[in-house]
């Protein structure tokens, strides 16, 4: 029997640490993120596992601690947010390119400046391209869930590639609720025993890691790594079977709300989706009107051809970002689906927007305003607002 | 661990840890400090060799050839401390695990842009936290893979590319660092400072003690670099040799917090003797920078003298 119980984001993120057990966890401090590696270390001082902390000086040395024991044949985890995962930027790269199976438990926070320790995807979606699976959650059942799934995933030999585990800042890893634990000896049974095939510690193979590799051979490494992420897919998805035999729970590339009917669509990663869920319940129930909702849970790899085709039949779009990326046109999410929806001959109206910057709430009128604009959309086919900040006080600096 | 006696030709018949057919300079001399470290180490004892980036990581592993007869990993420019940190600390979890039999011995290289600067507080991080494990630093004084850039342990007034002599300027304005002294003040078992010395006993056995003296130990060692220096590659040993009779380079170690003074010159020289024969200095020695080469000197001294205080 699954274990009931009334945990955060973050607590369940450490609950499925100590579960997992891993080997070493260099970790550095930061908010919000900080709790993950502070449960931890309660774990090992009462002896409830045997995972060696690493008390490092800096995030870019959690990074690097972590690529080293990786490396070496153990199974190495990290938690980190915003400005700590920043800081680990040029690890994250090295991480990716050596094919080591690290699990990040990234908690989304805005990066500075101003400093700001609030929700935002600026610090994962910066990384979108770091060669790093990434996995987003709306609830903290939905963290925990991914948390275990990382590792059968990062570990396949089809893949070999860290995955960073995505929750938002505080609503998700800070608020409590009701969660389904799965039992000690079924999580151990599911992520098995970490058998690495080739590690610094074998005394029978010796490894050398990290070469210096010129135009002779740099793409090469490259396109094994676009393969292995070709190869995430498949395996992202037989991981989610296995997942769902164990505990019921169905996962894929991403949830459809609503989808079947839908003629009005928002796309969104993280715990907002919860409340476009609430706006979508709201205007069905009262207006009949067919809103629906694409929850991203894997954004790397990016699940192009699905998203157009879930998105083939609806009217009008709205892509909704919690970063930016200052191409003064879309935000990352914005840029991919409409590329996705060109790319399948997609024919909806589509909207990007932005929302929740460093924590700003969106609410379920917030989402209700969108879908009205959506209709509108669909029937002038006339954008107006492309890009616009949902809950800004102003787009003029002297107003603000 | 030390060994009483050291027999010279017994040292250099052990086999070479660093293959040959590696792409460093010929007189390099952070290929000798790599293959006297190495040396150190017992033979049939395993070893994980770090490296930060440098000229020694992109000289020595360059894809798919790798000089290193041990697994070896290089990670990026300021972390080798941090990523050799984690080596370790994962050989102590397996081990205790039981799915790691044999013993390991865990030895990073850094140049001196990669351990005084850019790597400092990784290493600093990796030595207070007290892994079992050796950073070494060949320091050639410079970041040298890059083109002689100045670094914190360029000496006072070296032309370097981004410190260059010139019309209105004498080279490197500040003195260099003392990171051996900042290593013993973290407290770790075993500090060491060396070059090399004709015989190579000085480095050869501090190395033994780094890596067989349990907890984190730091070598730093002084490794000519030909190009960068502006002297002849067959006169390494040589310049070694100025450096530590002219009492630049002291060797000494720093056991359990105990300062002990390795090498006293009997006749110490004046600084001309290290500085004349390097291109580096060249421009000291013209008339109107005559005074600077009093300052040098005046340094020297000084810091010769805390140090002696240090070792009494």
């Amino acid at each position: 029997m699954a274990i009931r119980e009334r945990l955060s984001g973050n607590e369940a993120v450490a609950y499925a640490i100590k579960q997992v057990n891993p080997d070493v966890m260099p970790a550095f401090p930061i908010t919000p993120s900080t709790e993950i590696p502070q449960y931890v270390a309660n774990y090992i001082a009462n002896g409830e596992i045997d995972t060696e902390f690493i008390h490092v000086e800096s995030e870019h040395s959690a990074m690097s601690a972590t690529v080293g024991a990786s490396a070496a044949g153990a199974r190495a985890v990290t938690a980190t947010s915003s400005c700590g995962m920043a800081l680990m930027w040029e690890e994250l790269y090295v991480a990716a390119s050596n094919r080591l199976p690290i699990v990040l438990a990234l908690v989304n926070r805005a990066l500075s400046g101003p400093i700001n320790i609030n929700a935002d995807h600026s610090d994962s979606m910066g990384a979108r391209d770091s060669g790093w699976i990434q996995i987003y959650a709306e609830s903290n059942q939905e963290v925990y869930d991914n948390y275990i799934q990382a590792f059968p995933i990062a570990e396949d030999t089809r893949v070999h590639l860290p995955v960073m585990v995505c929750q938002d800042g505080f609503i998700t890893s800070h608020g409590v609720e009701n969660i389904l634990l799965v039992e000690d000896d079924k999580v151990k049974n599911f992520v098995g025993e970490y058998e690495p095939e080739h590690y610094l510690l074998n005394a029978t193979e010796k490894m050398a890691l990290g070469p210096y590799a010129v135009s002779n051979y740099y793409m090469e490494t490259k396109r094994a790594q676009r393969q292995a992420m070709i190869n995430a897919r498949e395996v992202i998805l037989e991981v989610a079977d296995k997942f769902e035999k164990m505990t019921g729970r169905r996962y894929s590339f991403f949830e459809q709300y609503q989808m079947e009917d839908a003629d009005y669509a928002v796309v969104i990663i993280g715990s907002a989706a919860g409340t476009c869920k609430a706006a979508i319940d709201e205007i069905r129930n009262t207006t009949g009107k067919k809103a629906g909702l694409i929850k991203i849970r894997v954004f790397r790899p990016f699940p192009e051809v699905e998203i157009a085709k879930a998105l083939s039949k609806v009217k009008a779009v709205a892509v909704m970002d919690r970063s930016e990326m200052f191409s003064a046109t879309s935000g990352p999410l914005g840029a991919e689906v409409r590329a996705a929806m060109y790319q399948e001959h997609g024919t909806a109206d589509v909207v990007n927007y932005f929302y929740g910057l460093g924590g700003r709430d969106i609410t379920v009128s917030d989402f209700e305003a969108v879908y009205e604009k959506l209709e509108t959309l669909a029937r002038t086919h006339v954008v107006t607002d492309m890009y616009e900040y949902i809950g800004l006080r102003s787009a003029r600096p002297e107003e603000v | 661990m030390e060994k009483t006696t050291y027999n010279f030709k017994e040292v250099m018949s052990k086999p070479e840890r660093l293959a040959p057919g590696h792409r460093m300079c010929a007189g390099c001399g952070g290929t000798i400090t790599v293959r006297t470290v190495l040396r150190a180490l017992e033979e049939g004892d395993k070893a994980v060799i770090g490296n930060a980036t440098g000229c020694l990581e992109v000289s020595s592993f360059m894809y798919p050839y790798t000089a290193y007869e041990d697994s070896y990993i290089h990670n990026a420019f300021e972390n080798a401390g941090a990523t050799l940190s984690g080596v370790e600390t994962a050989y102590h979890v397996l081990k205790k695990k039981g799915k790691i039999k044999d013993n390991f011995k865990f030895i990073t290289f850094g140049g001196d842009g990669g351990t005084y600067d850019i790597g400092f507080q990784s290493l600093s991080g990796a030595m207070e936290r007290g892994h079992d494990m050796v950073y070494v630093c060949y320091d050639n004084g410079a970041y040298m893979n890059t083109g002689t850039q100045r670094s914190s342990a360029t000496p006072q007034y070296a032309d370097t590319t981004t410190t260059p002599a010139g019309k209105v300027s004498a080279g490197k304005v500040q003195i260099r660092k003392d990171l051996a002294a900042i290593m013993a003040e973290h407290h770790i078992p075993y500090v060491g400072q060396s070059t090399f010395t004709s015989n190579f006993k000085d480095l050869y056995t501090k190395a033994q003690k780094a890596i067989y003296t349990p907890g984190a130990a730091f070598l730093n060692v002084m490794s000519p670099c030909p190009r960068g220096w502006g002297y002849e590659p067959s006169e390494v040993m040589n310049i070694c040799k100025l450096a530590v009779d002219t009492c630049y380079w002291p060797m000494f170690e720093v056991i359990e917090g105990r300062w002990i003074l390795n090498y006293e010159p009997k006749n110490k020289l004046p600084i001309e003797e290290f500085l004349r024969p390097q291109r580096r200095f060249k421009h000291l020695f013209k008339k109107e920078n005559e005074e600077l080469i009093g300052k040098f000197q005046e340094e020297i001294d000084k810091q010769w003298e805390e140090l002696k205080n240090k070792c009494n």
